[in-house]
């Protein structure tokens, strides 16, 4: 058994050993990764580091995926700016075009070459039902406005 | 002094404050199983399933309680610490230790599920952004209030320690809601906000809301519970136990 | 319900491991904490001075 002294020892080094991971967190947080990703407009801008990885963030643009083997070429839309991009692996489930995605990788000479690929989904739940009507209505509404 | 001034302080002392958490104990419990196992069957066989995730979505129903939990009982923790350092009442202090560990306990089923959620739809299971990295930061404050408490042996001096770290660490809380907003996030936004309406389907919703009251309910039964442990344990020798006995 | 079998409902259509795992640490968690602080109450009451009249 452990002398209560000791123990308050112990449980105080435990607790600034927690707080120290806690402020180290916080710190390496700020320092580079409250900005998650960037967006292909930032990319274009030239806020995008240059010379190592970073993540490219928006949405995958419809009718942009091509598989060559396990190659994936795709191109990251922001709606206004784009970038291509390659990955080579397995894509995540949620991965689809027209839905967001978040690639970890290189920008060499405009072309994106990811590490690792993720998908980023939105805050909706709804049945596959309410989906297609939803999807109808949007479909209807653009063609209304051409 | 008025009636009611003499009557809301009269529950301030933990000796009255003990038999009346008692007798509420039951009826918390009770309204909790009842409510998560009407959230659960409604989660798990009324709602429909997700356009989007497929069955993966059914996670939502004890993700977000959790979440929801594990910021709101810091809110509440950091509530009693500045109730207790500015009245130094020795009820908040034992309220605030009564709370943590189901706190952390709901961070930590948090961050548990949602890894589990991230890993199939996002395709990793833990991933460096300002969401969840803040609530991270949530788990180990409260795993350091604990921790700190117990390292103090005067109560009094536990409790004024421990009100300083919730009251120093409430700011986190914000932090971790907006960080949704504030900083490009793996992490989507909110479904339910108080700014906008929901977007989830109804029955989803609701069930999501029926856990959510369920884990509500089973927070305060255990908080009551715990501090009834705290009581009789800071209050062993003192007078009003030893007349009473047990209830 | 919109559940065809039992099979499909464990498996969740692929996102069983996932979704029971999720489940499963909250049941595990929220069962665990009351049974914890009921041993902790009893051994409280073993301490106490006992006056056998009014249990």
């Amino acid at each position: 058994m452990m002398k209560p002294r000791h123990k308050r020892l112990v449980l105080i080094v435990a607790a600034v050993a927690v707080l120290g991971v806690a402020v180290m967190l916080v710190l390496n947080a700020f320092r580079s990764n409250l900005v998650f990703f960037y967006t292909p407009t930032q990319i274009v801008k030239g806020e995008a580091p240059k010379d190592h990885a970073f993540r490219i963030g928006g949405l995958v643009k419809a009718g942009s995926l091509r598989r060559k083997d396990i190659v994936a070429h795709f191109i990251v839309t922001d709606t206004v700016n784009e970038t291509a991009v390659s990955y080579t692996g397995i894509l995540p489930d949620l991965f689809k075009e027209g839905r967001g995605v978040v690639a970890e990788g290189k920008l060499e000479n405009g072309q994106f070459t990811a590490t690792e690929v993720l998908a980023k989904h939105d805050e909706n739940y709804m049945p596959p039902e309410a989906k297609a009507a939803v999807d109808q209505a949007q479909r209807a509404a653009k063609t209304l406005q051409r | 002094m008025s009636n009611s001034v003499i009557n809301w302080f009269k529950y301030a002392s933990p000796s009255s404050f003990y038999p009346l958490a008692g007798r509420l104990i039951p009826y918390f419990s009770l309204a909790a199983v009842l409510l998560m196992a009407l959230g659960l069957w409604l989660g798990l066989f009324v709602a429909p399933t997700d356009a989007q995730q497929s069955e993966g979505y059914r996670i939502i129903f004890v993700h977000v309680p959790a979440s929801w939990m594990s910021m709101f009982i810091y809110c509440v923790m950091a509530f009693w610490s500045a109730l207790g350092l500015a009245f130094n009442t020795r009820l908040s202090g034992m309220m605030t230790a009564a709370l943590a560990p189901t706190g952390a306990l709901f961070a930590f089923l948090s961050l548990w599920t949602g890894a589990l959620w991230g890993k199939p739809m996002w395709g990793a299971w833990w991933v460096w952004d300002a969401r969840l990295t803040s609530q991270l930061i949530l788990f180990f404050l409260y795993l350091g209030f604990i921790a700190l408490q117990s390292a103090i042996d005067d109560p009094r001096r536990a409790d004024r320690a421990g009100a300083l770290l919730a009251l120093v660490g409430v700011v986190n809380v914000p932090i971790i809601y907006f960080s949704v907003q504030w900083w490009n996030t793996l992490h989507q936004g909110a479904s339910v906000s108080l700014t906008k309406a929901p977007s989830m389907a109804h029955i989803m919703l609701l069930g999501m809301l029926i856990m959510a009251l369920g884990f509500w309910a089973y927070t305060i039964a255990m908080a009551l519970k715990r501090v009834r442990c705290i009581i009789l344990e800071r209050e062993l020798t003192s007078e009003w136990i030893k007349r009473n006995a047990l209830d | 319900m919109h559940w065809t079998s039992w099979q499909e409902f464990l498996t969740m259509r692929g996102y069983g491991l996932y979704v029971w795992g999720s489940f499963g640490a909250c049941a595990a968690g929220m069962i665990l904490e009351p049974l914890l602080l009921n041993q902790r109450w009893r051994s409280l009451q073993s301490r106490l001075p006992h006056e056998k009249d009014d249990v």
